[in-house]
């Protein structure tokens, strides 16, 4: 029979539905608390009551006695972990810190740090007599205010320790040339931290299948590196060491570490003999699994009255724990993003009493977004210049910070598309002017880049009895449709329908990927995948003998269950013929792909992209509704237009509780959070989404990959958050430096 | 600055230690009622956690996507974490366990109902959909098309629920328009902001005219 898809033309490019969609629709997707294993027990966490101090006493005999439970866990049973030996000068703190040693000893880092998991027959069980361990404190005097201990900030200790960390302060032409501009503006930006809030809870399964190899079935970005991690930590051989996480419901970054509850239910598996299930509750995802850390940025901005920039000075002090120095690229972009002859960066942490953060979706060049765009409408502003045109004048062509070309760079294009499509000529100059009934309308925009990064992975392709191609490697699928896009990638390089594709990801037995992170999948396992593809056709190739020798791979294609010519004609050989050339066997190849040659040195490679939104201020309560949204992307070759329009929307979305809704606040009389559910801590519902329109410029970058992809996920939120608050200043004249813009601060104004 | 003296946890878990005694004590009457001395000095000694909960089991029947289903339950049990953790009806989700993010929408005699909120013993007797019985065996119910074809998800994870929602909001007659629809929709949360896709499933669902 005919394969029908190819006669279309490509599937890269094509609004495929995904590949995983029914499994999702119809319940059939297994997250990761939803394995059945026999004897499975269930763990629940108890969190301290104090931020800083030692627990002098915990009383575990009304949770040991109540009914079905099988262990309770605390520092003083604990079986030790290896990997959690002292450090070897405990008067010294290690470098960049190490990740809470959970149950390893008295000392209490955070408040609800857990100090205790009791494991139970059943859920409800476990929860309840979670209620019943008492611990006692000597608390120490905590610091979890950040304005207060703002001037402490401190440069990292990577950028101490290695001149050429990008953390280390920067400066080109003069520092704080800003200062000789005839047009000079300064100003402080901040925001609460923000919290991931993927919809899935935390969650694990962890189980012993023999002394010395273990399973997890774990909410991860990485199940190489979680299995590293592990293997590590329990002195096991890698192999010993198995991870699950077929599919992630969201994550944002937060699956990117490895968190004390994890170890937690290994360490209760290993004490029960059996599989532990552990879920999160949500208040426990503000304080164990990471967040957007809280940070202050200052701006200092000088300009010429035509609309050049003189120069610019960005100062950040962000947020980390006493244990791990977390880091992110707050400041990096105010480096590249404009033609300033004069630009200072000083980038700084603090250490707090609280949990680590750890990057969350655009993590820092989110938070640098907010501050740098929305000074760059401030300047506009002062010297009454259209903010569109104000970034044109300063457009730059090549890479400021590293004197060389960029790869690709369409902003450009960008800009045109969106202010077509929001109707930017509906802006005016004067802010207050748009007027309906009690609401006062406004426009704003906001640029946003992040690095087309890519690195090594490995793929594994084969040509099984069936027909049908089967793909591996060991990436995860946290909600952008990777293994949709893959399929896509594949169809192309194999010449092979998509329904006769299958990639599986998701599972440490699969070859070699790093985690899903920083926008780089496609770029670095697409890449695999069409190397793989390539590889296994060449495979075949041989396998057909003499009448295939003189044929290039890129002319031959998989299509209707042979081997044969893409032009009409040539040799064919079936899929049966094949395998039994390879003595009945299936074909399989497994390649790795990485960057070569020395693009990467010569080029800077980016991708962009600028959000415009309208608005609507209540004159009289203070409320502001995103009225409609439009995000553009120059983000190299789109290889799933429907995927990646709903991932560019979904990251406008949560740019939309950045800028307007988000903020988790810390009681600083008791160091702990008094947002702790989803009630209290809003995240946009439907109510608060705007139609988003979406536009890519779809023009390859050859340079990052083979497949000339850059990246989607991080600039999807990159920029938003300054385009609402730019948006807020046109309709209200008021300008808000502080996230979340709740409508008592759009009043107070 | 260092405090030797202990300190009071300042979210102690009162409220459970209450419901315990109110159980425990409840359990002793039923026990000095119906069993024989042996329990009741037992429950009187230090064993009552054991004895207790050996009379926190209730009698359930629940039809669950057209399976009758004759169970025995704690009556603190949610009817969320009995269909995840002992009927393995994993498509129905959790998401907050606190009524606030819609993940766990089930049907309840086709209305729809945050199954974290409700305790199972509360449903004796009722019909209960959950996402894995909506569609007719292995044809998709029309709004499960929808989602597929208008990529109403991304992770997936609250699609269950968004679903269920969906099919209820258009039962209830509060799709008329995309401003009802997201009014209607708004409990049901998705973190990775599917939002408009979802209401354009929804439309195209409620415009098509088909029984939902
Ligand atoms: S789990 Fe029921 S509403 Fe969130
Ligand atoms: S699809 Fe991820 S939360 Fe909705």
């Amino acid at each position: 029979m005919k394969d029908q898809l190819l006669q279309d033309g490509k599937a890269v490019g094509d609004r495929m539905s995904r590949v995983d969609g029914r499994l999702k629709v119809t319940g059939g997707a297994k997250y990761s608390a939803e394995y059945e294993l026999p004897g499975l027990v269930h763990g629940a966490l108890v969190g301290s009551t104090v931020a800083k101090g030692r627990i002098t006493s915990i009383d575990t005999k009304a949770a040991e006695r109540a009914p079905g439970v099988l262990a309770v866990i605390t520092h003083l049973n604990s079986p030790k972990v290896p990997g959690f030996a002292a450090k070897s000068n405990p008067d010294e703190p290690p470098a960049i810190g190490q990740p809470l040693r959970v149950f390893y000893d008295e000392r209490i880092y955070f408040n609800d740090q857990p100090i205790a998991i009791v494991v139970a027959d059943t859920l409800e069980r476990a929860r309840h007599a979670a209620g019943l361990v008492k611990a006692q404190y000597a608390a120490e005097a905590h610091q979890t205010n950040f304005e207060a201990n703002k001037s402490k900030g401190f440069l990292p200790t990577q950028a101490r320790r290695n001149p050429k960390s990008a953390q280390n302060d920067y400066t080109r032409g003069q520092a704080d040339g800003y200062q000789s501009a005839p047009v000079k503006l300064e100003a402080e930006y901040w925001h609460e931290s923000e919290m991931h809030h993927p919809m899935e809870l935390q969650s694990i399964i962890a189980h012993w299948e023999a002394a010395d190899r273990l399973t997890v079935y774990d909410k991860v970005q990485a199940v190489k590196g979680t299995q590293r991690a592990f293997a590590k930590d329990w002195g096991l051989p890698e192999q010993n060491v198995k991870v699950i996480a077929t599919f992630v419901g969201g994550a944002f970054g937060n699956g990117l570490h490895n968190w004390p509850h994890e170890t937690a239910a290994i360490i209760a598996a290993k004490v029960t003999g059996k599989p532990v299930k552990l879920m999160l509750t949500r208040e426990q995802m503000f304080t164990m699994v990471g967040y957007r850390p809280k940070t202050w940025q200052r701006i200092a901005m000088g300009a010429t009255k035509d609309g050049k920039l003189v120069g610019i000075s960005h100062d950040s002090v962000g947020q980390t724990s006493t244990y791990e120095e977390f880091t992110e690229s707050t400041v990096q972009q105010t480096r590249m993003m404009y033609a300033a002859p004069n630009v200072t960066t000083r980038y700084r942490i603090l250490g707090l009493d609280v949990s680590t953060p750890i990057w969350m979706r655009g993590p820092g060049e989110a938070t640098g977004a907010f501050a740098l765009e929305s000074a760059i409408d401030e300047m506009a502003h002062l010297i009454g210049m259209d903010p569109l045109e104000f970034r044109l004048r300063n457009h730059t062509d090549t890479d400021p910070e590293k004197n060389r070309p960029w790869s690709t760079k369409y902003l450009k294009e960008c800009f045109q598309a969106g202010a077509e499509r929001i109707g930017w000529n509906k802006r005016q100059m004067k802010p207050g002017s748009l007027r309906e009934g009690d609401w006062l309308i406004g426009y704003g925009m906001g640029v946003g880049t992040f690095g087309a990064n890519r690195g090594a992975a490995k793929a594994r392709a084969a040509l099984l009895a069936d027909g049908t191609v089967l793909l591996q490697s060991a990436t995860t699928d946290i909600g952008p449709g990777t293994g949709t896009a893959m399929v896509q990638i594949a169809s192309d390089a194999l010449g092979l329908p998509t329904d006769k594709i299958r990639f599986e990801l998701g599972n440490s037995l699969f070859p070699q990927a790093p985690s899903q992170g920083g926008s780089s999948t496609v770029n670095t396992v697409g890449s695999a995948v069409n190397d793989a593809c390539l590889a296994l056709k060449k495979k075949l190739q041989e396998l057909g003998g003499a009448s295939f020798a003189n044929v290039q791979p890129e002319q031959l294609t998989l299509a209707d269950g042979q081997l044969g010519l893409k032009a009409n004609g040539g040799p064919r050989l079936s899929f049966a013929d094949l395998r039994k050339a390879n003595n009945g066997q299936d074909v399989e190849v497994t390649v790795e792909s990485k960057p070569s040659g020395d693009a990467r040195q010569n080029y800077s490679m980016y991708s962009f992209s600028v959000h415009f939104a309208e608005v609507r201020v209540h004159t009289m309560t203070g409320e502001v509704r995103v009225t409609k949204m439009v995000s553009c992307a120059d983000a190299g070759t789109i290889v799933n237009q429907k995927t990646a329009g709903s991932q560019m929307s979904g990251g406008a979305i949560g740019g939309i509780g950045m800028a307007l809704t988000e903020g988790a606040v810390i009681d600083d009389r008791y160091g702990r959070y008094v947002t702790r559910d989803l009630a209290s801590y809003h995240v946009p519902v439907h109510a608060d989404a705007p139609p988003v329109e979406v536009f890519f410029v779809n023009k390859p970058d050859l340079l990052v990959d083979p497949l000339g992809t850059k990246g989607i996920g991080e600039i999807a939120i990159i920029g938003v958050a300054p385009a609402i608050t730019n948006a807020i200043f046109n309709a209200t004249g008021k300008r808000l430096r502080e996230l979340p813009v709740t409508p008592d601060k759009v009043l107070l104004a | 600055m260092e405090n030797e003296k202990p300190q009071p946890a300042p979210d102690c878990p009162g409220h459970n230690e209450a419901r315990r005694t109110f159980l425990k004590q409840s359990s002793l009457l039923t026990a000095l009622a119906l069993a024989p001395g042996a329990v009741v000095r037992a429950a009187a000694a230090e064993l009552d956690e054991k004895v207790a909960a050996a009379f926190e089991q209730v009698p359930l029947k629940l039809d669950v996507n057209g399976v009758k289903h004759k169970l025995s339950v704690e009556p603190r049990t949610t009817l969320l974490d009995l269909l995840r953790e002992q009927l393995h009806l994993t498509g129905t989700k959790k998401g907050c366990d606190y009524g606030q993010c819609g993940a766990c929408t089930v049907h309840v005699d086709g209305k729809r109902v945050n199954s974290c909120l409700t305790l199972a013993v509360m449903q004796d007797g009722r019909k209960i959909t959950t996402i894995e019985g909506l569609a007719n065996g292995d044809k998709l119910h029309p709004m499960q098309e929808a989602f597929i074809k208008h990529d109403g998800f991304q992770c997936g994870y609250c699609t269950p629920g968004q679903i269920m929602s969906a099919v209820a909001c258009i039962r209830e007659g509060h799709a008329n328009s995309e401003g009802e629809i997201k009014e209607y929709m708004s409990g049901n949360i998705c973190r990775c902001g599917a939002y408009p896709n979802i209401v354009a499933a929804i439309q195209e669902v409620r415009s098509g005219g088909q029984k939902v």
